[in-house]
């Protein structure tokens, strides 16, 4: 018996279909990275790295300028490519993907970046809109009603026409963080999410932040040089130097180190 | 002597370094193109920003180099007494030459320098990356769009150079000696054919692709900040300049061997 027709799919769709379909009723953890190896010429950033990110938990990446941290996280959204080792996003390994199936797993991930990166050519609200234009099949009305949703959630609901470059830092990462959450992604990377912000900016930040884990209920990695913002909104804390993880464990983990570096790092922000 | 060898073999390097990187962007933009979605807002936004807003510079430079041809060319004519072939000299060399000249290097300008410093800002500031994040190919949506935009604009802004051109010519020989704008077309286009006209306006379509693709290629390689952006800028002013000029003396010889 034939399927009615809006019911049969192309064969490319059908697997991409199930692919998404096993990505989120995967049990594997949300993010496995193992025996990561990434140099820039003869300069060796990551070492082996290996790392674990459950559903629904938060990872924070510490440590100092230059370690790879956030060359990690573009690794994990394939913005580059490792020398070795492998990363598996709800168990599916990424880094032999073809470019197609990269940004289906791409859609379910949410990435924030160090400066906001928000596209200075168009509104805020057109820049929340970006993905939900290319990814969805969202009428225009619907559209708008997402985007205002998405702004309210991050306080930035009054600025919708304002261009980029019209608003603080601040308020650049809100709608960035709002961008990034649009198309509900299963997994978020924050790149210094509170970098050259003010400690109150930052503290609202941190505050959204755990506000919109406890709503959506992400897996997130979220790098950073802000003890402070660290302890406030991650369960655990992995701490990278020479290219690979140091220590990783609870902020009390780390406190307790009698390593020097850990102790050298912890004192200099205390 | 073997640091000149060094320095040239050193330059022959870079050389051969940088048509291997355009030759994989011009593959990864060919590869994008055959996928869906096809942009089609996004191309027509690139086709008004480089068609109709250098319709203005391009028509204006048109107009110039009929008003310089017209004064020049007249004085040589008349001493030859060969005045009658004026509106000839002035049509011919416009549409032949002139106008597909003036067009690419005036389009090489303008939009050469905005997609290779908007592209650069983009990649300096992590748009590029912030779209290829969200899961769709900056490829095609930077690339593709632009490139295609400039080949479609390319031959309609040289007809209206072509037509200023023309036009100012026509004034420019009136004021001297008065003739009809009737006489003067129907003299400028006696002898030609309609090849004479369609393959060199059609040829910009390639300076098209050469400014397109190497401002994209410029634009989206750029590193370094704002001094890499002022360099991504002029060097894809430069270098489509030079490769419109390059393949001008080729697509002549190419013409005139298939079109004559």
């Amino acid at each position: 018996m034939m399927l009615p027709e809006q019911e049969v799919l192309p064969v490319v769709e059908q697997t991409r279909e199930a692919s998404i379909e096993s990505f989120a009723a995967s049990d594997a953890p949300a993010i496995t990275v193992r025996g990561l190896h990434k140099s820039f010429g003869s300069q060796i950033v990551l070492n082996g790295i290996a790392l674990k990110v459950g559903s629904g938990e938060t990872l924070a990446v510490l440590g100092r300028s230059g370690t790879g941290k956030s060359v990690l996280l573009k690794l994990i959204i394939g913005l580059q490519t490792p020398d070795s080792g492998s990363i598996r996003i709800h168990g599916q390994e990424i880094t032999r993907l073809d470019l197609d199936a990269l940004n289906e797993i791409r859609k379910k991930m949410g990435f924030l970046f160090q400066h906001a990166a928000l596209y200075d050519s168009l509104t805020v609200e057109q820049n929340v809109a970006f993905p939900l234009k290319r990814h969805t099949k969202m009428t225009d009305s619907e559209q708008r009603d997402r985007v205002k949703e998405l702004l309210a959630a991050v306080d930035m609901e009054a600025d919708l026409e304002k261009m980029p470059a019209d608003i603080s830092g601040g308020m650049q990462k809100r709608v960035g963080l709002a961008r990034a959450l649009a198309l509900e992604p299963a997994i978020l990377l924050l790149d210094e999410p509170t970098a050259g912000l003010d400690p109150i900016t930052s503290g609202e930040i941190d505050e959204l932040i755990l506000k919109l884990q406890e709503e959506h209920d992400m897996a997130s990695i979220v790098v950073t040089h802000d003890l402070h913002s660290a302890k406030t909104i991650a369960d655990r804390i992995a701490l990278l130097h020479d290219g690979n993880v140091l220590i990783e464990g609870g902020f009390d983990d780390l406190a307790k180190s009698t390593d020097e570096f850990v102790s050298d790092f912890l004192k200099r922000d205390s | 002597m073997r640091s000149t060898i060094t320095s040239v073999w050193s330059l022959t390097n870079r050389f051969l370094e940088w048509f291997g990187d355009l030759g994989f962007f011009a593959w990864q933009v060919l590869r994008s193109a055959v996928r869906r979605p096809f942009e089609g807002r996004e191309l027509i936004r690139q086709l008004d920003e480089i068609g109709s807003r250098s319709f203005p510079l391009v028509a204006l430079a048109g107009a110039a180099i009929g008003a310089v041809l017209a004064l020049e060319t007249r004085s040589s004519l008349v001493q030859f007494g060969a005045k009658s072939m004026l509106p000839a000299a002035i049509v011919f060399s416009i549409i032949h030459e002139t106008g597909p000249v003036v067009t690419g290097l005036v389009v090489s300008g303008r939009v050469g320098a905005g997609i290779g410093a908007e592209l650069g800002a983009m990649k300096v500031t992590e748009q590029i990356d912030a779209i290829e994040a969200s899961g769709v190919n900056p490829y095609k949506f930077l690339a593709f769009t632009r490139i295609v935009a400039c080949i479609l604009m390319l031959p309609l802004l040289t007809l209206a150079a072509d037509f200023s051109g023309v036009m100012v010519g026509w004034i420019a020989n009136t004021l001297v000696e008065p003739i009809s704008f009737h006489k003067f077309i129907h003299q400028g286009l006696a002898g030609t054919s309609f090849n004479d006209f369609l393959a060199p306006t059609f040829r910009t379509s390639v300076f098209g692709l050469i400014i397109g693709m190497i401002a994209c290629f410029q634009g989206m390689r750029t590193q370094g900040g704002t001094a890499g952006v002022g360099l991504s800028a002029t060097s894809s002013v430069v270098l489509s300049s030079l490769f419109v000029i390059l393949a001008d003396v080729i697509l002549v010889k190419v013409i005139l061997v298939f079109f004559s």
